[in-house]
């Protein structure tokens, strides 16, 4: 198949399958690779340098860098968690408070269904055991935007634990060996959302936005198991797949339902691990490994000159490209614990234990979210491979761009050109074309049905590959035309008729006759020169392929 | 009027012998003259002449709608009141008007009742009147020569009740007597989807059944209660009490109560805790006091809470948060948990062993006065006052203080029964039996009004207490 990798996409920061090269990308500062440690032994580590910085021999003072991610996760539901308020992305400040979401006195929590089978059906599809008994706890401190002055969360036992996300990565010259890498799960928590802070610094003064406040979060905490930027943000992006795929959370990281915090220590292999820092809201899918692997350079650099790493929190500064020490006036928060007394423990129940005759509305039966779990992205990326035999890195970029694989779905069902053929236009054409316009998927003028057609014509034999990228490109400017009217308009269909073009072959050949020359004593390219001739004379309308059986075939006789 | 039951009341209602507005009229002048007792933080006065004047309506027309049907009630400070200012006696909610009312309130008013105002107390209840979380129902009936009840943990709606500790806290009922207690209840019990800590299982309206034959009934005396502190008074009170069961045939027996002497301190780390954390939201953002200081959200904070809390409550919340420390958590919350949990179990054996009810004291002793009573600190206060009451309430039990007799002084003296969980019935029927043998005699505030000659000196005590 021809399509090759998409390289000028941005594919390996945003996609759930990072493609990791051995050199330096960063081109500054210590040169920094991916999985640098040995403990878990797979083969292609041998192939991933250690991360040296660059003042030092070679492989002498390896640093391992050591990633782990807190990742907050907006549920997607109708209320919020404890209150009847709706939740709603961009509605007027403070127009989705209720009562209690305004901690009023003597207001009380009353926990919401939806969230907790959002959170039992995110940790069923991220293998976890589900704790059938779970508790609440208040999380104390003050802030502006958390009017309780404590925050509802799930410290002490979580309704999901022990889990494990497998992301992919692509390694090799090429990128195309995939290898697949395992984050594990340490818990899944409910928690409250915050307020918003609005800081309007000409006068001073904060205005609370409580719109968001009481909003479901499913914080999923994701041991250290990665060792930069890029595995982070792949596991990210491999999550934020498998919500959305689930239901549970739209986690769009622009609408701030994705956010992620990001614990970073470095140190050298086989030693104790280093000091960790903590970097802050990773809002964005742009700078996530940017800031990761920033931090992780700052490390390195502290340390090899001997510095210290405080235990620290820190932000990442998008201007500036680094990370910087978040102003953190309270010095040590103690969060002073405690059960919440309002919410009785959370139970949860199976097939096997669900009490006889319970009422369906008072309780949750895990198998049977079970039983409702849709078709996963690894799932879908396996489905792919084998039904269109697809290559494997290229069932990541599908699923990777959002509604690429929808697209993708719909012009297969409409057209009759092989499914590589498909693939390989959705890749390198209209990927392309979206990526040069900076456009969604959703935003694209040329439709599936569009590109079907067109594709159809191409099968056919109706239009040459060079006359389908034309009619491609005026898809692009004339929205609302058929492929068909472009072709029809613009008379880009293939001469059908072969003694015309037979006429024209002569034609052509009679006005060169030092090319035709050429050609007899043997110059192999003489032919290309020809068939350009041809296909000019035609408007591109012939066939190249037959131009040249013909031309052959009577240079021959 | 004012001095018969609920029942009674009702039927002279029902009867026609008085109307809602002529009852709540009566009230209202009782109410001012009474004023010198700061009884009433606010008294809706046009509120309540309003909701009388509907009532009266309703009779005319024959629709009442039940027993509450134009009864006057009050309702302690710290129950939100859709309109009528709720301040728990405290600065930091000065001019808070709810937006809602609590579920009980709400039910009340559901029946009929009409409302005269929020009654005193302490700064967010710490110590006093109609929500009971370490016996502020109980101790207060029992010097007042009233009925006061505790139902079961989960039992009534906490929806509304501002917290002091919301596993203790419920919401109390103050009444002449027991059956109208249980009339009350029959009102106020029962699942409220506002809040996850009430039962689930429906509660139905009841009559309590006159008992004849107590020989069945077997109560248990907890020896942990015969403290040194407790009144040579009301320890007699609280024998001849045993003995007049004993006497009718019932069995008496002495019991064990082990873990009572750690309660009060177990109380006091868990209150406290639970007191920090609730009183985290009052930071003058959203509603309540705000301080004049603008240079920092932290110094809003500080002086907003410093300005709207008193002593008390600062001390509390210092307390409460010291031992949620990570550092202290193990040592103070966590012990004191599991205290929590013996003191509970050490009731569930007693009732396991086969006592129906246990018979104690409710105070140590009858009211002091003013002047005894500002002598100790709230802390040294609120162990005394609520040694024989918390315990009942870290154990989430159903318990009635009744009016036994007048002391030597000619003050009322109460004893409390205990029940086990959601056998609240249970208990209000044998503290029916009870009220109906000792025959305290009803308390006409009139009377005690028109013999005290000390008025004007009392009303200066009052003023003093309010410059604090």
């Amino acid at each position: 198949m021809a399509a090759p990798m998409l390289r000028g996409c941005c594919l390996a920061r945003r996609g759930a399958l990072a493609c990791i090269d051995g050199g330096s990308r960063h081109g500054r500062g210590a040169a920094i690779g991916c999985r640098s440690s040995g403990k878990r032994g797979r083969s292609s580590v041998a192939q991933q340098p250690l991360i040296t910085a660059q003042k030092s021999g070679k492989g002498e003072h390896a640093w391992a860098a050591v990633v782990g991610l807190e990742i907050h996760a907006q549920i997607s539901s109708n209320s919020k968690l404890f209150s009847g308020s709706q939740v709603q992305f961009a509605a007027p400040p403070n127009s989705l408070v209720s009562f209690f979401d305004a901690s009023l006195p003597g207001t009380l929590p009353v926990l919401n269904r939806r969230c907790v089978e959002a959170a039992v059906m995110t940790g069923l599809a991220l293998k976890c055991h589900i704790n059938k008994k779970s508790l609440f706890d208040r999380k104390h401190y003050f802030y502006a935007d958390l009017p309780a002055g404590y925050q509802i969360t799930q410290q002490r036992l979580p309704i999901a634990v022990n889990g494990s996300l497998e992301y992919s990565v692509c390694v090799g010259k090429k990128r195309s060996q995939v290898i697949t890498r395992t984050a594990r799960i340490k818990q899944i928590q409910l928690e409250q959302d915050s307020g918003k802070s609005l800081h309007d610094e000409l006068r001073s003064q904060t205005l609370i936005d409580l719109n968001r406040a009481g909003v479901g979060l499913l914080e999923v905490v994701l041991e250290p198991d990665m060792s930069c930027g890029e595995e982070a943000a792949t596991a990210v992006r491999e999550l934020q797949l498998i919500l959305q795929a689930l239901g549970t959370s739209q986690a769009n990281m622009a609408e701030g339902q994705l956010r992620v915090d990001a614990n970073i220590s470095v140190h050298h292999p086989g030693e104790p691990l280093g000091v960790r820092t903590e970097v802050k809201n990773l809002n964005s899918a742009r700078f996530l490994a940017r800031a990761i692997d920033s931090e992780i350079e700052r490390q390195i650099n502290e340390l090899e000159n001997g510095r210290e790493i405080l235990n620290e929190t820190r932000s990442f500064d998008c201007k500036l490209g680094c990370t910087i020490p978040m102003r953190d006036k309270e010095g040590k928060q103690d969060y002073r614990f405690m059960p919440e007394p309002n919410l009785p423990p959370l139970l949860l129940y199976d097939t096997a234990s669900l009490p006889p005759g319970a009422d369906p509305q008072q309780v949750i039966n895990i198998d049977r979210i079970r039983e409702q779990l849709p078709e996963l992205p690894s799932e879908t990326r396996e489905q792919l491979v084998q039904q269109y035999g697809m290559l494997p890195e290229h069932s990541f970029t599908i699923l990777n761009e959002v509604g690429l694989l929808e697209f993708f779905q719909n012009v297969i069902k409409e057209t009759r050109a092989e499914p590589k053929k498909v693939t390989s236009w959705i890749l390198n054409n209209f990927l392309g074309f979206l990526k040069q316009q900076n456009l969604a998927v959703n935003e694209s003028p040329v439709t599936p049905s569009a590109l079907a057609e067109l594709l159809n014509l191409l099968d056919r034999k109706a239009i040459s590959s060079s006359a389908a990228k034309q009619v491609f490109e005026e898809l692009w400017r004339s929205k609302g035309k058929t492929p068909s009217q472009i072709v029809s308009e613009k008379q880009l269909e293939l001469m059908q008729d072969g003694e015309a073009l037979n006429q024209v072959c002569l034609a052509v050949m009679e006005e060169h006759p030092q090319v035709v020359l050429a050609m007899k004593r043997g110059n192999p390219r003489a032919i290309n020169k020809l068939i350009g001739l041809v296909r000019k004379a035609t408007l591109s309308r012939a066939d190249p392929t037959v131009i040249k059986e013909i031309l052959e075939k009577k240079l021959s006789s | 009027m004012l001095g018969r039951t609920l029942r009674e009341v009702s039927a002279a209602l029902k009867q026609g012998q008085i109307t809602p507005t002529e009852l709540c009229q009566k009230c209202l002048s009782l109410i001012k003259k009474t004023k010198f007792l700061n009884a009433y933080i606010t008294v809706s006065e046009e509120v309540a002449l309003k909701q009388a004047e509907e009532s009266e309506k309703r009779y005319k027309k024959g629709h009442s709608l039940g027993d509450l049907d134009g009864i006057p009630i009050a309702v302690k400070d710290n129950f939100s009141t859709s309109g009528i200012e709720t301040t728990c006696a405290s600065n930091m909610l000065k001019g808070y008007v709810p937006p809602y009312n609590a579920t009980v309130v709400q039910k009340l008013l559901d029946q009929g009742a009409v409302l005269m105002g929020k009654t005193n107390l302490d700064e967010f209840a710490m110590g006093a009147l109609g929500s009971d979380t370490g016996g502020s129902t109980r101790n207060p009936a029992a010097h007042c020569g009233v009925v006061g009840f505790k139902p079961s943990y989960g039992l009534v709606s906490r929806h509304g009740l501002i917290p002091l500790v919301n596993s203790m806290d419920v919401p109390g009922i103050l009444t002449r007597c027991v059956d109208d207690a249980a009339i009350v209840l029959g009102m106020l019990a029962g699942h409220d989807p506002k809040d996850s800590t009430t039962v689930q299982d429906p509660v139905k309206p009841f009559t309590l059944p006159s008992l004849t034959d107590v020989s069945k009934l077997c109560i248990g005396i907890p020896k942990e209660y015969l403290t040194p502190e407790l009144s040579s008074e009301v320890q007699s009170l609280w024998s001849k009490a045993a003995n007049l069961f004993e006497s009718e045939g019932a069995k008496v027996i002495e019991v064990s109560l082990p873990h009572t002497s750690y309660s009060i301190v177990c109380y006091h780390v868990l209150c406290t805790s639970e007191v920090a954390s609730n009183m985290a939201r009052f930071d003058g953002l959203e509603y309540g006091h705000r301080c004049d200081i603008d240079v920092s959200t932290e110094a809003m904070y500080a002086a907003t809470r410093r300005e709207g809390f008193n002593d008390v409550v600062r001390g509390r919340i210092l307390s409460g948060n010291f031992f949620l420390l990570k550092e202290n958590y193990e040592n103070y919350f966590i012990k004191a948990q599991k205290v929590r949990r013996l003191i509970a179990n050490d009731f569930v054996n007693v009732f396991n062993s086969g006592v129906d009810v246990l018979l104690t004291p409710t105070t140590l002793r009858e009211a002091v006065p003013y002047q005894e009573f500002i002598k100790e600190d709230n802390r040294t206060r609120s162990a005394q006052d609520d040694i024989f009451t918390q315990a009942v309430n870290m154990a989430g039990l159903p318990a009635v203080s009744v009016p036994v007799a007048l002391s030597n002084q000619g003050l009322p003296v109460g004893l409390q029964f205990i029940g086990r969980a959601f056998h609240d019935q249970q208990l209000l029927t044998v503290a029916k039996w009870f009220e109906k043998q000792v025959q305290f005699p009803v308390t006409q505030l009139q009377e005690l009004m028109d013999d005290c000659s000390s008025v004007f000196e009392i009303e200066k005590l009052a003023s003093v207490s309010l410059k604090q």
